[in-house]
């Protein structure tokens, strides 16, 4: 009876040493692999679509990051192969859109949207500084103070 | 009064901005391949895996492409729309069998019917990634001269089939 007890302690036990593997290695060559993250950083996810190649877990992110990986093992740049993907995407892979015609508002848009606050501020400020400039009392004025005060 | 208007104008502005922006899916990704050649590419047949499939076989033919997989909920969706169109016999479905198990695929089709021509195992996905597929199924009509001429993204729909599709092929086949 002990003895069962014991055995089945321990094979509860077992499990354990049984998920402690050691941790793999990412790929062969550490170096490569950060120039393979360092690039899937900068490329979305198609089917997460705001997360990048780098940290989405999908299949498919998982699928390029291994294309990334050969290409740059084959010795492409890293120009080479956002050439390949936006090819096959387009540039919505692209975290970082290239400025061209129709990317100009997205690009410049923003600061068109500064411009334009800063001139409304500069315009309300002008406004609100002639308001609050001292006049001086006309006549009338100076005789209701006068009255009011009843200083005479 | 008119103090109001500016305000009012530029939240009308925003208004048709967001709807513009509400009404359209972000997971519709316009594909850049649309009006390229169609990649070439060689590959097993799902039902003859001896078989290899070349797409320079299809030069000279309009023919739809559609990509599918056995554990693909949605491909069930547009399934029995396929098989009506393969009835009609109006142009050849030949099928991307996406990242499957051959088993499981084979099962499928016996299931399910089987509208296409040939279904070729794309078994590690890459043609799928020269093709720009992020998601099964998405379909494509290709043209005479091997070139991608529309590109369908998720289950096609009945409207779809009817208002762009058919219509294409039929301009195509002239």
């Amino acid at each position: 009876m002990k003895r069962a007890l014991l055995v089945m302690a321990l094979m509860c036990v077992l499990p354990i040493t049984l998920w402690a593997k050691e941790a793999q290695p990412l790929a062969e060559d550490p170096e490569l692999e950060k120039r393979v993250m360092a690039l899937a950083e900068d490329l979305r996810c198609l089917v997460c679509q705001n997360e990048s190649l780098a940290g989405s877990h999908a299949p498919l992110a998982v699928d390029l990051r291994q294309q990334i990986r050969e290409q740059m093992k084959a010795g492409k740049s890293d120009k080479e192969i956002i050439a390949f993907m936006t090819e096959r995407y387009g540039d919505f892979v692209l975290f970082r859109p290239p400025v061209k015609m129709t990317t100009y508002l997205l690009w410049f848009g923003p600061f068109l949207l500064l411009a334009a606050g800063v001139m409304v501020q500069l315009l309300y400020l002008k406004r609100r500084r002639e308001r609050a400039r001292e006049k001086p009392l006309s006549e009338a004025e100076r005789k209701r103070v006068e009255a009011l005060l009843g200083d005479s | 009064m008119t103090k109001f208007l500016l305000p009012l104008a530029l939240f009308l502005v925003l208004v048709v901005f967001l709807a513009i922006g509400l009404s359209r899916d972000p997971r519709e990704i316009p594909s850049p391949l649309v009006n390229k050649p169609a990649p070439t590419f060689a590959l097993p047949v799902l039902s003859e895996p001896q078989r290899t499939f070349k797409t320079e076989e299809m030069r000279g033919k309009v023919w739809l492409l559609n990509a599918w997989a056995s554990w693909c909920a949605a491909c069930q969706d547009e399934h029995p729309l396929l098989l009506q169109l393969a009835q009609t016999k109006l142009v050849p479905i030949y099928g991307l069998d996406y990242k499957d198990e051959r088993p499981n695929a084979l099962a499928w089709l016996e299931e399910l019917g089987n509208p296409y021509t040939l279904s070729l195992s794309d078994t590690d996905g890459r043609v799928a990634i020269d093709y720009g597929i992020y998601g099964v199924p998405e379909t494509f009509v290709i043209d005479r001269d091997g070139i991608i001429r529309y590109k369908h993204i998720g289950p096609i729909t009945a409207e779809a089939l009817q208002k762009k599709i058919i219509p294409l092929v039929k301009e195509l086949q002239r």
